[in-house]
C-alpha cells in the first residue's frame, strides 16, 4: 500500500508530464496549456463589455474538463493517498525555512501562512490575494504558464517560450530572494 | 461526452503534479534557492520527453484520433512575454503556485486557495480590461 502514498521521483513525474504533451496532440490536436482556463472562466462568468473575453470559449471547453482531471488527480494524490511525510526537503532548505520562523514543513504548503485566518493580515493578503492576482495577471500577459511556455513551448523548441520561461524564473528567483523574506517577517 | 478523455489525462497530469510535489510551496522556494535538483529534474526530463514526441509526430506524420494532421505548436513571440513572464515570476515565488498546481493544491485539500484561484482569474479579468493600453 505504501507505494501509492509515496512521492514520485523526479524522473517518473517529469515523464509523466512530459508525456502529456503528445496525448493532448493525438487525442485532438490540443496543445498543453492551463493559464488559458482562467481566460475561459472570465469570458463565462463574467465578460462584461471586454473584447479579450468575447470569443467562444465553448469551443474550447475541453481544457475546462482537463482543468478539472487535475483537480481531481490533486485530490488522489495529496488528499486520498496524501504522503504522510513531510516534503523531503533538504536540511539547508530546512534552515532557510527556520530562518523564516517556518519550523512546521508539513504537507503540500504551510498551513501557518496558508489559511483562511491570515487572509485578512497583511502578510496572507500579499501571500494569498496578491501572489494570486501576479500568476493570474502575468500569465495571460505572457501568453502562458509553466506549462503552456515552460513544457509545450520548449518542447516545440518555440524560443519566445525559452524567454518567457526565463522570465518566470527571473521574477521567481528576485521575489523570493528579496521580497519573501520581508513579507515573512510581518 | 467526447470532453471526458481530456479529463482523464487531466487526472493523470495532476497524479504527476502532486505526486512528484511540483505543487508544492516548499518545493518552489528550494528551486528558487537552487538548493535541490528535484524541480530542475522534472522540468529536465518533461521537456525531452515532450520535444522527442513533438519531432516524431511530425517525422511519421501522425494524425490525431479523429484523423486530422498535428499541428506544430507555435508560440509568437511579443513584448508580453517578457513583463508577463516577470510579473507571472512575482507571483510564483509568493504562492508557491502556477495555474496548474493552483487546480491540484484545491484538490488536495487545501481550500484556502480557492482565494489564491479567484485572484488569479481577477488578474486575468484585470489583464483582459487593460490589454490595449498596456505594452505589447
Amino acid at each position: 500500500m505504501e507505494f501509492f502514498y509515496a512521492p514520485w521521483p523526479w524522473y517518473v513525474a517529469g515523464v509523466v508530464i512530459g508525456l502529456t504533451v503528445p496525448t493532448l496532440l493525438l487525442l485532438g490536436n490540443k496543445k498543453l496549456g492551463i493559464s488559458s482556463t482562467l481566460r475561459q472562466i472570465c469570458a463565462a462568468c463574467y465578460p462584461a463589455k471586454i473584447p479579450f473575453f468575447h470569443y467562444d470559449w465553448k469551443k474550447d471547453s475541453w481544457n475546462l474538463f482537463f482543468a478539472a482531471g487535475i483537480l481531481l488527480g490533486g485530490f488522489l494524490g495529496g488528499y486520498v493517498f496524501a504522503n504522510p511525510e513531510p516534503v523531503a526537503v533538504t536540511a539547508e532548505t530546512k534552515n532557510l525555512f527556520l530562518s523564516w520562523g517556518l519550523d512546521d514543513v508539513e504537507g503540500l504548503l504551510p498551513q501557518e501562512l496558508f489559511n483562511w485566518e491570515n487572509l485578512i493580515t497583511a502578510k496572507g493578503f500579499l501571500l494569498m490575494v496578491v501572489g494570486g492576482f501576479l500568476v493570474g495577471f502575468g500569465t495571460r500577459y505572457a501568453g502562458g504558464c509553466t506549462s503552456g511556455h515552460g513544457i509545450l513551448g520548449l518542447s516545440a523548441l518555440q524560443w519566445p517560450s525559452l524567454v518567457a520561461t526565463a522570465c518566470f524564473f527571473i521574477g521567481g528567483i528576485i521575489v523570493s530572494h528579496f521580497v519573501l523574506p520581508y513579507i515573512l517577517a510581518l | 461526452m467526447k470532453n471526458i478523455k481530456y479529463l482523464l489525462v487531466g487526472v493523470v497530469f495532476g497524479l504527476a503534479l502532486t505526486k512528484g510535489e511540483a505543487i508544492s510551496w516548499y518545493r518552489m522556494q528550494e528551486m528558487f534557492y537552487f538548493q535541490n535538483f528535484h524541480m530542475y529534474g522534472i522540468f529536465m526530463t518533461a521537456v525531452p520527453v515532450g520535444a522527442l514526441s513533438i519531432l516524431l509526430i511530425q517525422r511519421l506524420r501522425l494524425r490525431t484520433t479523429s484523423g486530422e494532421l498535428i499541428e506544430k505548436p507555435v508560440k509568437k513571440y511579443h513584448h508580453g512575454v517578457v513583463f508577463g513572464g516577470l510579473i507571472f515570476g512575482f507571483g510564483w515565488a509568493l504562492t508557491g503556485a502556477c495555474p496548474g498546481p493552483l487546480y491540484a493544491q484545491i484538490g488536495s485539500g487545501y481550500l484556502v486557495v480557492i482565494v489564491v484561484f479567484l485572484s488569479a482569474a481577477l488578474g486575468t479579468w484585470t489583464f483582459g480590461y487593460l490589454k490595449d493600453h498596456l505594452p505589447d
